[in-house]
This record gives structure tokens, C-alpha cells and sequence, in this order.
């Protein structure tokens, strides 16, 4: 399997109430973390926050410190070029073999575009991936 | 022409008689239980107390105390005083921690309950010429069937309604004619609320003239709120499942709700020294049921904080009478009329791998209905990045918490250190309803 397209998201507990989200983005500015991209998933007494930084091990640890709640989370990074389609290929070929999507979110960078997308199963994903010769992004080009 | 008494020989009876008559109740049921039942003959000899001692009504205060402890370490049927033959219904309510709360029955205990419902529905006009609809939950709790064959006792027309499905309680209520009702406060006052939707006035489209209230604390200004707002005479009622269930009122007077003196002895003690009261003295009440058989119910601690009223009541019953009880002294709460301890709650979650040790309780009244919402810690190790799993993980508690405790309850999932944290005596129950 090619680890080297597996990019690590940050996934971060907020609890609704007023100010959380602040307080935990203050602490992303005081410790210097930088999201490149995010997601904010809501229900209804609290939301998850899921992130993509530059150096997620080194985020993940200061993050602890505060007493934040975190987990690391394998997420793949489907390359968005210009052409319509490059979405479907993926998840034609996924959903044909039973790879569930169990969400997603866009991002778009300076060196590429992509869909972070979450799967219930990651070796499978990939192997289709590198079968169907489907671009993600490496961690370099975030 | 509706009776003034159910049993005016004795409702009536001269205070020095009745007062005969319970220490000949308490001599015969301490001779009984010291003979015949295990857990009282134990507790009587720990404290070196014998039948004998018991020479007057005031010696009741060398008998040992009983208390809801009692009933879950001897949970289900080791206190029960007579074999399973002679048991003819159970009931079971919440306990204060895993375990319900049993009470057993004999035919005599059934018999002697709805005795003391059909003196007390005699005694706020509640007859033969009435329909009665019998709103509380029908089952386990004691308050539906209670009801029920108290109000057939005195030759109502019972509808056994039960809780809920509210707009179709209405409807029968005009159809049927029903006069009297057996409920909540705040159920009649959800009622209430519901009828207006419907377009309904129960003053003026209904026959609704009377309610008997309680299962749950409520105040004079709700009653004001309840007889101005539907027209209806409110009258409170008192009794828990240790005692029987539901079983005593008010009378006409509404000045304090009558004791049936002999079928239960009320002590009024000082919470602390659990030295005797006068009347008037506001207090811990303690209980002995004089007719109890199935399983003894002797000096219990009921929690109940009231005063006794020993003065005449211009009703004519001689019997004490009780204040409205004015708090607890321990820390159960009662929501929709089902009693809930937080020890209850704090068992339940603890058993759930996922939470972690903070949790809060908060109780509100949105309208006349109460709710409890339970914010509570998870561990860092149940988070997951999907919400689907969390709101399953949330759904898992909020049912756990339904099924030990009887009722429905929201939960919120808050982060580890999210809750506050106490020093002292933790302070985990924030109480918003104003009553």
C-alpha cells in the first residue's frame, strides 16, 4: 500500500457553547498551527472540527497539551483537476466495490485542488485508487 | 345525595378514642413482626427493643428506624412477612440506585388503600354520580390503579385513562361527561393548554369541576393558576408506594390533607436529632402503617418534609391532618411525576464505558411539562470524527438512562474538563423550575 497517500487530518471535539470555537482557535494561533483546509461538522450539543495542518504530529501533540480533544485521522486527498469528472471516477469505482465515503470536503490550494475523503476502508480505497490510476495529494503539495 | 363520610365511626371518632385505637394498631403490629418477620424481629433485637416495651402510643419512638436502604437490600421479597400465596400484586417504583423500589400486597393491603381513597374522595364530593377520568400511568406506578379502584369503591364511573395522547383525553372528557379528574398539576395544566388549541373551554364545554392532584411538588399559586385558568376545584393528594400509593386528600376545607389515623401513624421529627415535633413544627415525617401486612412499613423515613395540623378540621374528621409537603431532606427530585435520584443517574452512566466521571443535571419546565437534560463527559477514547457515531453514542445513553430511570431524558455529550468541577460537596443537580 502507498502510505504516501495518506494524509493525516486532525479531527478536534468542540462543544457548542458560546466560545468554544474561539478558545480553540486561539489556541491553534498561540501554538502557530495553520489549517489549511477544514470542515465543520455540527450536531446539535457540539461540533467536530476537522482540519488539515501542516505538521499534524507536532499540531496533534501541542493540541493534547491544551487539553483539547483530538484524534489523528487517515484521510485521502482526491485530486481535483480541471476537467469535470475526476470526482466520479473515484467514486464509481468505489462504490462498486463497497468503499463507503463516510464524508467529505473541498480544498482548494495553491499547487492543486482536492475532496479530502474519509472511507470505512482505507487499503481497499488506495488499491482501487492505484488500479484505477486516480491522482491524490501527497502531504508535500498541501 | 352524595355522603358527607365514607366511615364516619371512624373518620369522626374522638381523638382520645383514635388515639386508643393506634396503640392497639402498633401493639398488634409490633407483636406480629416481632414474631413473623425476619427483618423486623433482626432490627428490633439489634436495638434491644421487645413487644413488651410498647406500653403507649408514645413508645413508638423506641422502635427502630426503617429506610428506603431497607427495601433495596432486602430487594425483592426478603422483607415480606407473609408467603407468595398471600401476596396479590406487586408494584415497583425508582430506587436510589440500581435496584427498584418493591412493595408487595395483600388482599388486605389492596383493601385497606382503597379504604383510605374512598374516605378521601367521599370527603371532596366525589360519588356515584360522578365520571372519573384516572390520568396517571396505569402499571407498575401505583397512582393509575390506586386511583382506579378507589374511585370504583365510592361508585364513580372510572375512565382509565392513563397518560398521554392528550388531544383524544379532551375529547372523552366532553363526550363522556367526566366530572372529576385524577392527575399531575402539570398534566392538568398540559391539558389545559391542549384544550385551549383545540378551541376547547373546559369551563364551558366540559363538566370538569374536580381535581385530585399530586405525584409531584406543586404550590397554592399553581392550584390558583389551575382553578382560575379551567374552573375546576383542585385538591392535592399524598401517599407513596411504601405507604400503599395514593391515598390521602384534602377534604372541602382544603386546609391541610387527612391522615387516615388508623391506617397510618405520623411521627414529625427533627431532621437532625430525630427528636419529636409539636404541630405545627415544620419537619421530617415518619411513617407506620398500622394495617400494613405484606411487608412492614415501620417508623420509615420517608424524606417528606411537612408539619402536622392537630387542630379541628370544621370538616368534622378527627384525623391529623399534614401540611403540603414542602421539600425533601434528601436530594430526590421528582420530574413528571416520577421520582428520580440522582445516585439513580449516576449509576446508570457509570455503567457506560464511554462516559467519563462529570456529569450535570439540569431541571426546567418548558411550559407546564417538566424536562431533564443530563450534560455529560465523554472519555478522550469514545470521540470519534464521525457524527453519526457520536449522536448513536448520545442515543445509546439517552436510553440507557430511559430504561433505569422510566423516564425520557436529553443528554449532551460534552468534552473531557468541559463540566465544572467541585470541591466540596459536589453541586450536580441545578433545579430551574419554578413551582
Amino acid at each position: 500500500m502507498d502510505r504516501d497517500r495518506v494524509i493525516t487530518q486532525l479531527s478536534i471535539f468542540v462543544n457548542n457553547d458560546p466560545g468554544r470555537l474561539a478558545q480553540v482557535s486561539k489556541v491553534l494561533r498561540e501554538t502557530g498551527i495553520n489549517m489549511k483546509a477544514f470542515n465543520l461538522a455540527e450536531s446539535q450539543e457540539f461540533g467536530i472540527l476537522r482540519a488539515i495542518v501542516d505538521d499534524p504530529e507536532e499540531s496533534y501533540e501541542k493540541l493534547r497539551s491544551k487539553g483539547i480533544i483530538v484524534r489523528k485521522t487517515d484521510v485521502l486527498g482526491i485530486k481535483i483537476d480541471d476537467a469535470p469528472g475526476s470526482l466520479v471516477e473515484a467514486s464509481d469505482a468505489f462504490g462498486k466495490e463497497g468503499v463507503n465515503i463516510e464524508y467529505g470536503y473541498a480544498y482548494t490550494g495553491r499547487k492543486a485542488s482536492a475532496f479530502f475523503i474519509r472511507v470505512n476502508d482505507l487499503d481497499k480505497a488506495i488499491a482501487i485508487l492505484e488500479r484505477e490510476g486516480i491522482a491524490t495529494l501527497n502531504s508535500s503539495e498541501i | 345525595m352524595v355522603a358527607l363520610y365514607w366511615n364516619p365511626k371512624i373518620e369522626c371518632m374522638p381523638k382520645e378514642e383514635l388515639k386508643a385505637l393506634q396503640y392497639r394498631e402498633l401493639k398488634q403490629l409490633v407483636n406480629n413482626l416481632y414474631s413473623f418477620n425476619r427483618f423486623y424481629h433482626d432490627r428490633m433485637k439489634a436495638q434491644n427493643v421487645h413487644p413488651d416495651d410498647i406500653n403507649g402510643l408514645s413508645d413508638i419512638t423506641k422502635l427502630p428506624f426503617m429506610f428506603k436502604q431497607d427495601l433495596r437490600d432486602n430487594y425483592p421479597t426478603h422483607m415480606f412477612t407473609y408467603p407468595n400465596r398471600e401476596i396479590k400484586r406487586y408494584h415497583v417504583s425508582s430506587g436510589t440506585t440500581g435496584k427498584p423500589t418493591l412493595v408487595g400486597y395483600t388482599q388486605n393491603d389492596l383493601d385497606y388503600w382503597t379504604e383510605a381513597l374512598a374516605r378521601s374522595l367521599t370527603s371532596i364530593g366525589v360519588g356515584s354520580e360522578d365520571t372519573m377520568a384516572i390520568s396517571y400511568g396505569y402499571g407498575l406506578f401505583t397512582g393509575g390503579l390506586g386511583l382506579h379502584y378507589g374511585a370504583e369503591k365510592v361508585g364513580a364511573t372510572v375512565l382509565p385513562m392513563g397518560t398521554g395522547n392528550s388531544e383524544r383525553q379532551i375529547e372523552l372528557i366532553q363526550d363522556l361527561g367526566v366530572t372529576a379528574i385524577a392527575c399531575t398539576p402539570s398534566y392538568l395544566i398540559h391539558l389545559g393548554d391542549v384544550a385551549k388549541k383545540m378551541g376547547v373551554d373546559i369551563r364551558k364545554d366540559t363538566l370538569l369541576k374536580k381535581a385530585v392532584l399530586g405525584a409531584e411538588p406543586w404550590s397554592e399559586s399553581m392550584r390558583q393558576h389551575i382553578e382560575e385558568s379551567m374552573g375546576v376545584r383542585a385538591y392535592d393528594i399524598y401517599g407513596t408506594s411504601e405507604q400503599a400509593g395514593p391515598m390521602f386528600t384534602e377534604c372541602e376545607e382544603r386546609n391541610g390533607i387527612h391522615i387516615a389515623g388508623d391506617i397510618m401513624y405520623v411521627e414529625i421529627l427533627d431532621p437532625d436529632t430525630q427528636e419529636p415535633l409539636e404541630p405545627g413544627q415544620k419537619g421530617e415525617m415518619v411513617v407506620t402503617m398500622l394495617k400494613k401486612e405484606a411487608m412492614p412499613m415501620i417508623r420509615y423515613r420517608i424524606k417528606d418534609v411537612t408539619t402536622l395540623i392537630d387542630d379541628e378540621c370544621a370538616c368534622g374528621r378527627t384525623s391529623p391532618r399534614i401540611s403540603r409537603i414542602t421539600g425533601r431532606t434528601d436530594d430526590m427530585l421528582i420530574v413528571r411525576g416520577i421520582n428520580v435520584f440522582p445516585s439513580q443517574i449516576e449509576y446508570t452512566l457509570m455503567q457506560i464505558p464511554q462516559v467519563g466521571d462529570q456529569y450535570m443535571i439540569y431541571v426546567s419546565r418548558e411550559g407546564a411539562l417538566d424536562s431533564m437534560t443530563i450534560q455529560v463527559e465523554i472519555k478522550e477514547e469514545a470521540f470519534s470524527d464521525k457524527v453519526d457515531e457520536m449522536n448513536r453514542l448520545r442515543a445509546h445513553i439517552e436510553s440507557q438512562l430511559k430504561k433505569y430511570l422510566n423516564i425520557a431524558v436529553a443528554v449532551e455529550l460534552k468534552a473531557p474538563g468541559a463540566l465544572p468541577r467541585f470541591e466540596g460537596k459536589a453541586k450536580r443537580v441545578i433545579d430551574n423550575r419554578v413551582i
